[in-house]
């Protein structure tokens, strides 16, 4: 039944309304005739009896009320899929724009998923190896976790995701099927080509599905852009069996998007205009990662976020934070002294850590030093406040240990080069040896027998500038 | 029955125009599918109904079903152990008709109603039977008998009773001669999830929950049959504590329900509980435990009931005798359902955007906690711990303020602590309990004469150690004199060898009442003692030298919970340094 509707009866932002039409569904793909022979694509959004709401994705402008037909097609936004997404790069509605053609489906999947049973995901275990030692020890990223950048504008979290996807290995002895799908919403063309040349340049861009919303695509259609592309991860996890790590960025852009199109349908709006739903909204999406029972493949998500004004209350970092699995903190302050990756690693947490780390998985030690480098490294914030009031020189023996010992980890345990991939014994060593600048009674959270097995007694051996080229 | 159909929809919410069939907080069939949804608001105009299930694919003209009852739950054997949605649907039976996604209208029945039950039916022919009475009791896991109770609103006389056997829940096993003639009495019963059960009277709360946590029965103590409310930005380590809760608390039952939170999360609280050794029955602690799990991605109006189907169940375990904890895993995802829903209605907000109503339906929340004289004479309570995510961790937002007013104890969970790793993460500063008085006589004939005391004491160091880091912050440790030193001193040696408490060590994951009344009498103790040595001027400088204070630290992990007489040692090493200073 093909029926075209003639005639629209109000145009309000990205939001057309049809009156008298049947048999309309909530939630169904439209297609928008213009009379240029132009097609637009829209969502049913609103269903008042015979009077459809319908959002439109790439936006009103020259839709007139009468040049206009609308015909319903009676199925949700689905994507079209194959195993040869692969390697393809796709609009942010999923449309193919590389000029290779339409994909041959042999799959439509609903992009707005299904919340998965709690009953049948298994819980994360296994970590992933960055190579990067502030996220190995003290944020250890775990297969299946959801675990955004915070960052600001300005700062480097493009190129703190490359690293992470040239470098992430997963431990485990299987085959690694190893994907990445990359989602852009609202960034810029040169940073959607600065990934698209890190992946070639690295050899993994034929293992990358990306779908790009750059920030001068249809705002509307970047609401749908990590719906379509976490589609195509779960394809790729739960039916082909990959291990797909999702780098999403920017968030930031995505929520703007959203809180446009609610106060253009008139909504009660939550806080800072974002729209009340905004948290059940984000976790229909964050919340498509993990593990299932009796499948191979897992998602895996990096979200990237900019904080609007370096601000981690506002509701787009808040409401993330409390959703996803922890959350990597990039800090202005450390990138102005040219730290990188600038990770301020008090604020930052992985919430599934403790489980993938220890003997079993890494080394007995890791839990014990990561403990003690977030202890000794919130004491060293103290003594600073302290020496900025009475004068570094007025500070006790210990604080002065404090004081070298956070410049010295800042320096040689979070400084790293982006092209420098760290062992995980590298970057636990490394650990020890930063923390036995402290002498050894300050050390409380550690047992004694790692302290005996583990701390560096020896303090010529704590001289760190001639090994400088190990650091650099 | 009717021939309603839906006019609108919106989200959640669907309107039905003109219908005068259906009632306020009905549940409903909604369209071919047959979603399950619950009538909110009505008017000669129009009929407003939230969809407890996703409404895409759903189109106007598809018919809306009245169920003649309200959103009720199903009591009976098996739901201990079970694992539910927010509306009480089972989801490992979902799982099984439906694989590892949760689909749209899937209708399974709330508990198995084909396994059979080994019921012993203690009623007697011609006995009179009143609302609440045990007519019959079965072993529902090895841990917890199982009581069957006569539904509340029926009174009568045994006409026909059933031997003790095998019996599948619908089966009737009782025939009752009530006023209205004839009624069945089967082993299930229903009960609407937004009304309290029913109890003979409230009783004085004068015993403490036990959770083993250090800073909980020590500091700022919970009663059994009291609320709590546990607030805390993301990070602070809200969850982790709730499951600490959840697994060591000497509740016979507990009801744990994950609202608006993480699926993973669930899933590790899932896996865990079926390994975890119940330390009193030895049974798995899965065998005491009640899940309700409604991760954030699945419906939002399914959340908003999720509280209520959880009250309602530990209820019903308390009507039995039993006394029942509810962990709600966090009640600001419950008040930001209701604020999403009341958006859509197109409510006038209050406060930040949340209905006027949040108040008076968290007040409501929150009193169907107690202790209690059941209906069938038995005690029984029912403790609720609620976890509160203020935006942006500040607590004067209204969900925090507000759950504040309706509950006795706050513990503040503090993002600071949480950075420098200091679990849990309790603010000693901001938190309060208001049930020293109704618990200390209880501790001091079960603990000892002195835990008040002890209490006390090390409370007031803290608060002098937080004056005194007024003046440290400015001018530096240094420059204070000797008596205050020790205070600082002291309170470290609270903060990192009392207050926190490793939750992944053997011994120090749960904490035995005396073990925590001997370790704060040994800390009381070095602090008399190095007192004297200061008046009789010797420097604190070579007190602290003597390591005595950072060996304390370690007596959590190095006394055995079941070995307490090790902890005399501290006091022989404590006086032999200070006579060493001394001489």
């Amino acid at each position: 039944m093909i029926l075209r509707y003639s005639g629209l009866t109000e145009i309000r932002g990205s939001l057309i309304a049809v009156q008298n039409v049947r048999d309309v569904v909530y939630d169904e793909v439209v297609e928008i005739y213009l009379d240029n022979d132009t097609i637009r694509h829209g969502r049913v959004t609103q269903i008042e009896g015979d009077k459809a709401i319908i959002q439109v994705f790439e936006g009103t402008r020259f839709i007139s009320l009468s040049n206009t037909q609308v015909r319903f097609t009676g199925k949700p936004m689905e994507l079209a899929l194959a195993p040869d997404i692969l390697g393809r790069v796709f609009s942010g509605a999923g449309v193919p724009v590389d000029g290779l053609g339409e994909l041959a489906a042999e799959k439509y999947m609903d992009v707005n998923g299904l919340p998965i049973n709690p009953v049948s995901r298994v819980y994360p275990q296994n970590y992933i190896c960055t190579g990067i030692s502030s996220i190995d020890a003290l944020i250890t990223l775990i297969r299946g976790q959801k675990l955004p950048i915070f960052s600001s504008s300005g700062l480097k979290h493009s190129e703190l995701a490359v690293q992470i996807v040239k470098q992430a290995k997963i431990t485990g002895n299987e085959e690694i099927n190893f994907a990445v799908v990359f989602a852009a919403m609202g960034v810029k063309n040169d940073v959607a080509s600065y990934f698209q040349k890190e992946f070639r340049n690295s050899g993994v861009l034929e293992k990358v599905v990306m779908f790009l919303n750059l920030s001068n695509d249809p705002v509307i259609e970047r609401i749908l852009t990590p719906r379509v592309a976490l589609t195509a991860a779960e394809y790729l996890a739960f039916d082909l069996g990959y291990h797909v790590l999702v780098i999403m960025t920017d968030m930031t852009s995505y929520a703007e998007a959203l809180r446009e199109f609610s106060s253009s349908k008139g909504e009660i709006p939550g806080r800072k205009g974002y729209p009340g739903y905004l948290y059940s909204d984000f976790s229909s999406i964050y919340e498509r990662a993990g593990m299932i029972k009796n499948h191979t493949g897992s998602v895996t998500q990096i979200p990237i976020l900019t904080m609007p004004g370096d601000d981690i209350t506002h509701p787009i970092p808040d409401l993330t934070g409390y959703i996803t699995e922890g959350q990597i903190v990039l800090s202005r302050n450390l990138e102005r002294q040219g730290i990188y990756p600038a990770i301020d690693i008090l604020p930052s947490l992985s919430r599934l850590m403790k489980d993938g780390i220890g003997e079993k998985f890494t080394r007995e030690d890791h839990a014990i030093l990561a403990d003690q480098l977030f202890a000794s490294y919130a004491r060293v914030q103290e003594v600073r406040s302290l020496a900025s009031v009475i004068g570094e020189d007025d500070l006790n023996e210990n604080d002065k240990l404090y004081i070298k010992f956070g410049s010295y980890f800042e320096k040689y345990f979070i400084n790293q080069a982006p092209t420098e991939n760290r062992t995980i014994e590298d970057t636990l060593n490394l650990g020890w040896k930063i923390l036995s600048i402290l002498p050894m009674s300050e050390l409380s959270r550690a047992k004694s027998e790692i302290l005996e097995k583990y701390y560096v007694k020896d303090k010529e051996l704590l001289n760190f500038e001639p090994d400088s080229e190990l650091f650099s | 029955m009717n021939n309603e159909v839906i006019y609108g929809i919106n989200g959640p919410v669907i309107t039905v125009k003109n219908s005068k069939a259906f009632s306020m907080s009905e549940m409903v069939y909604i369209g071919n599918d047959r979603l399950i949804g619950e009538v909110i608001k009505l008017n000669t105009h129009e009929t407003v109904i939230q969809s407890y299930e996703e409404t895409g694919g759903l189109s106007p003209g598809e018919p809306v079903v009245g169920t003649g009852s309200a959103m009720s739950a199903l009591l009976g054997p098996g739901i201990i152990g079970n694992i539910f949605d927010g509306i009480q649907r089972p989801l490992k039976k979902i799982q099984e008709v439906s694989g590892s996604f949760v689909p749209k209208g899937c209708l399974v029945n709330f508990l198995d109603d084909d396994k059979e039950w080994n019921v012993e039916i203690t009623a007697k022919i011609d006995q009179i039977l009143t609302e609440g009475q045990i007519y019959a009791i079965c072993k529902e896991t090895e841990s917890i008998e199982h009581k069957f109770m006569i539904p509340i609103g029926v009174n009568g006389r045994v006409i026909e009773v059933r031997p003790s056997g095998s019996y599948k829940i619908n089966d009737v096993v009782l025939r009752l001669e009530t006023a209205g003639g004839i009624e069945d009495i089967t082993l299930c019963q229903k009960w609407p999830i937004r009304i309290p059960r029913k109890i003979a009277k409230r009783l004085p709360i004068d015993i403490p929950l036990i959770t083993g946590q250090r800073v909980i029965d020590s500091i700022f103590p919970i009663a059994k049959g009291g609320s709590a409310v546990l607030p805390g930005g993301f990070g602070a380590g809200k969850t982790m504590t709730q499951h600490q809760f959840a697994k060591w608390c000497d509740a016979d039952i507990i009801v744990y329900v994950g609202c608006g939170e993480r699926g993973n999360e669930m899933t590790q609280v899932l896996e865990e509980f079926s390994d975890l050794i119940d330390p009193k029955t030895g049974r798995p602690m899965s065998e005491r435990t009640i899940f309700i799990a409604n991760t954030s991605n699945m419906p939002v109006a399914a959340r908003e009931a999720s509280i209520y189907t959880g009250i309602t169940l530990a209820e019903y375990y308390r009507d039995m005798g039993y006394d029942v904890a509810m962990m709600a895993d966090s009640t600001s995802r419950w008040a930001e359902a209701l604020r999403e829903i009341s958006g859509r209605l197109e409510e006038m907000p209050a406060e930040e955007g949340f209905p006027a109503y949040l108040v008076s339906r968290l007040s409501e929340f929150y009193e169907r906690a107690g202790r209690s004289l059941n209906l069938s004479g038995s005690t029984g309570s029912i403790t609720i711990i609620g976890a509160v995510s203020p935006q942006g961790a500040d607590f004067s937002e209204p969900v925090t303020q507000n759950t504040k007013r309706f509950t006795r104890c706050f513990w503040a969970l503090d993002k600071n602590l949480a950075y420098a790793r200091h679990y849990p993460a309790v603010n000693w500063n901001m938190s309060y309990s208001e049930y020293f008085a109704d618990l200390d006589p209880w501790f001091i004939k079960n603990v000892g004469p002195d835990f008040p005391k002890f209490r006390k004491q090390i409370i007031e160091i803290l608060h002098e150690e937080e004056r005194l880091m007024e003046i440290v912050k400015l001018v530096g440790e240094d420059v204070l004199p000797d008596d205050q030193k020790l205070s600082i001193e002291t309170a470290k040696l609270i903060r990192f060898g009392f207050l926190q408490q490793n939750a992944f060590h053997k011994e120090d994951t749960f904490v035995p009442l005396l073990k925590q009344q001997e370790m704060m009498r040994i800390i009381v103790y070095l602090y008399e003692k190095v007192k004297n040595l200061i008046t009789a001027s010797i420097p604190i400088i070579k007190v602290i030298e003597s390591g005595i204070f950072s060996d304390l630290t370690k007596m959590k992990y190095e006394v055995p919970n079941n070995n307490l007489k090790k902890i005399n040692e501290y006091i022989t090493r404590i006086d032999k340094q200070i006579e060493r200073l001394i001489s």
